[in-house]
């Protein structure tokens, strides 16, 4: 039995339906990370777990237990909002504690927690202060304060990175893992940006317009996207997707990038590539990340199925770590990761090494991977 | 002139300057020359205001008018001053304030943090009664008060009041609190804070400036309320405001300006009191529901 469940969740404004049947699990000490674009529901679905939002169906149990009904100070929660949500005409010391004085903890155990936890966060110099004192990342730091001070079962974030700058955001980035690392608490995490998804969980869960796109570990997601929306969603620069035909040439089965004008391209499908076996004129969309893509030198030794694809530079991105190469195929943009020394110029026609072992393919008419 | 000023105003040529400030000038003498009548007319004796100018300085000083206005004047048939007038005023405003304000506080409180299906009718059905002529509802309100057993008391114009200011003060409070970050109940909520606990710890802490501009435009009101003190109540009962129209009524013989003048400085003194102590925050409040935080 999983340590959270979520069973055929939905939730409805009025005429319009914000989730539509979810249904997930969280194993203790699991890292679950809900990620999509705005408006997909992922905020709501927390905010139920959280029970800050009634639910219009379905039921969500922790170890076993149904929570549906509880209030959002009975379910042994603890939530880091957006904003932070500290209060402003409290100390920082009195934002921490404020849940365990609601809860009638005596002051001294109640001194003693804070203690520990801003300890723990590294606060311990402004627990006098004021919200309004602080900067944007030890607000941050305060409203995790507040959160680990429970110690709950569950932990919920509500995208807490979003509200700051780049470098504060990878540093708390870090933070946060690492807090997960130590207390091994299960935690749910909101956030649209892909990332964060990718770096923190242990499981994401890719949501669109209030349905469960796909549910996998961080690998998988990003290697075997179950659609052209995840494989599109996560990765940046994202997924290539180009469209080809299934063809059959001298009883194999070969992948033709129809381009348009120019000479149609063929390679030979590595038997891999697709789950089932592929049908003559099959129209398909092949998936290929930027990375498998690369100069001849860089392309991976180890891959069974490195086809050589000559194109025209268009532009060239120096990145500093990498350099992004992009060019024309299939009638789309492609973009490939090359090493940044890789010598490279816009207008030149150069061979493009694509690791097939890395590709995947969908079906055009339904988005799904086949 | 310092070298700041000159520096915040650049590209203002000085004429302007003194046009508008020399207007302004003008208007505020304008204002203010009633209120110096007032008070030098109150501080002269009756034969020195007969054969003096309006405008001069009174040449002997006297308090006795403002005594005379406190404890003697005639009032009506009773000759005992308007005192006893200014006292049911006062015990019919703090309550009528201090219950209006609250049940606004918790009224905005309500209609933006703790929504309900239909919040939007109930607060534009509030709103109808900043809007709604007084006497219009004279009759019918006469009528409940009787039903009450609260015609002619103070308690009576309490209650009035109170309904009448509710619109008001909901209003204040409520767009006050619309810009209150909802996350922040949210959090309290998972603290374990309940509906009373939100309010009392963290939404009325964070009240200070619009509590200063309710208390102030209620108390103005409620105070210099005239319509429902002479129509509610009478006699004894009267506010402020009705004894002070019954002082300047009630002749025998001469016509006391000084005394007059002084039942007036008098009735319009804590009004100005409660503007000149809170004023500052009344501007900052008003100025704090514009921006949001």
């Amino acid at each position: 039995m999983a340590f959270l469940e979520i069973a055929g969740l939905r939730k409805r404004f009025g005429s319009l339906d914000i989730l539509k049947g979810i249904d997930l699990d969280l194993d203790k000490g699991g890292f679950l990370v809900l990620v999509g674009p705005s408006g997909c529901g992922k905020s709501t679905l927390l905010n139920t777990i959280a029970g800050l939002e009634t639910i219009t169906a379905g039921e969500i149990r922790v170890e076993g237990r149904t929570i549906n009904e509880l209030h959002p100070s009975k379910r042994d929660i603890a939530m880091v909002f957006q904003s932070y949500a500290l209060y402003p005409n409290m100390t920082v010391a009195g934002n921490i504690g404020f849940g365990m004085e609601m809860r009638g903890v005596p002051k001294e155990e109640r001194e003693k927690a804070i203690q520990v936890v801003a300890k723990t966060l590294q606060i311990g110099h402004l627990l006098d202060r004021r919200p309004s004192q602080l900067s944007g990342g030890q607000r941050q730091r305060v409203a995790m304060g507040r959160a680990l001070v429970r110690n709950p079962k569950l932990f919920l974030f509500d995208e807490p990175l979003s509200n700051l700058d780049a470098k504060l955001r990878v540093d708390m980035r870090v933070e946060i893992k690492r807090l997960h690392a130590t207390t091994g608490t299960t935690v749910v995490y909101v956030t649209h940006d892909q990332i964060e998804a990718m770096t923190l969980a242990t499981k994401i869960a890719v949501l669109k317009e209030g349905e469960l796109q796909q549910v996998g570990a961080p690998a998988e997601i990003y290697n075997r996207p179950a659609n052209l929306f995840v494989a599109d969603f996560m990765g940046s620069p994202a997924m290539n997707l180009i469209k080809a035909r299934a063809d059959e040439q001298n009883g194999r089965m070969m992948i033709t990038f129809v381009n348009g004008g120019a000479k149609d391209i063929a390679f030979p499908a590595p038997a891999t590539i697709a789950a089932k076996p592929l049908a003559a004129g099959q129209d398909l969309i092949l998936g290929i990340r930027p990375e498998a893509i690369t100069d001849r030198d860089g392309a991976d030794r180890h891959s069974k199925a490195i086809e050589i694809v000559d194109a025209k530079v268009e532009i060239v991105e120096p990145a500093g770590s990498d350099t992004f190469v992009v060019t024309h195929l299939g009638g789309k943009e492609v973009t490939a990761r090359m090493r940044s020394d890789a010598d490279v110029k816009a207008g030149e026609t150069m061979p493009f090494a694509f690791n097939l072992d890395k590709a995947v393919l969908f079906d055009p008419g339904s988005g799904k991977r086949l | 002139m310092s070298a700041a000023t000159s520096s915040s105003t650049v590209g203002t040529p000085w004429t302007s300057r003194i046009v508008v400030y020399g207007l302004l000038f003008l208007f505020a003498l304008f204002f203010l020359a009633p209120l110096y009548v007032m008070l030098v007319t109150s501080f002269k004796s009756l034969d020195e205001i007969r054969d003096g100018n309006m405008m001069s300085l009174p040449k002997a000083v006297t308090v006795a008018p403002w005594l005379k206005a406190w404890g003697e004047a005639c009032v009506g048939l009773t000759c005992a001053g308007i005192k006893g007038y200014f006292r049911n005023s006062v015990l019919m405003v703090v309550p009528a304030v201090a219950i209006s304000t609250a049940l606004g506080s918790i009224n905005g409180y309500v209609l933006t943090k703790w929504r309900f299906a239909g919040h939007k009718w109930v607060f534009g059905l509030m709103l109808f009664a900043c809007f709604i002529p007084f006497q219009s509802v004279l009759i019918p309100m006469a009528r409940i008060l009787g039903i009450l057993g609260l015609a002619n008391s103070i308690l009576g114009l309490i209650v009035v009041h109170v309904i009448y200011g509710l619109g008001f003060t909901t209003l204040f409070f409520r767009n006050y609190y619309e810009a209150f970050p909802n996350e922040l109940i949210r959090a309290a909520q998972i603290d374990g804070a309940g509906f009373f606990q939100i309010f009392r710890r963290l939404i009325l802490p964070m009240s200070g400036p619009i509590i200063v501009v309710t208390v102030i435009f209620q108390f103005t009101n409620i105070w210099n309320d005239f319509l429902f003190g002479s129509s509610f109540t009478s006699g004894d009962g009267a506010p402020m405001t009705v004894a002070l129209n019954n002082l300047v009524n009630t002749t025998t013989g001469v016509k006391e300006y000084n005394v007059d003048m002084a039942g007036a400085m008098i009735a319009a003194l804590p009004t100005l009191l409660v503007y000149i102590l809170a004023g500052r925050y009344f501007v900052r409040g008003l100025m704090a529901g514009a921006v949001k935080g």
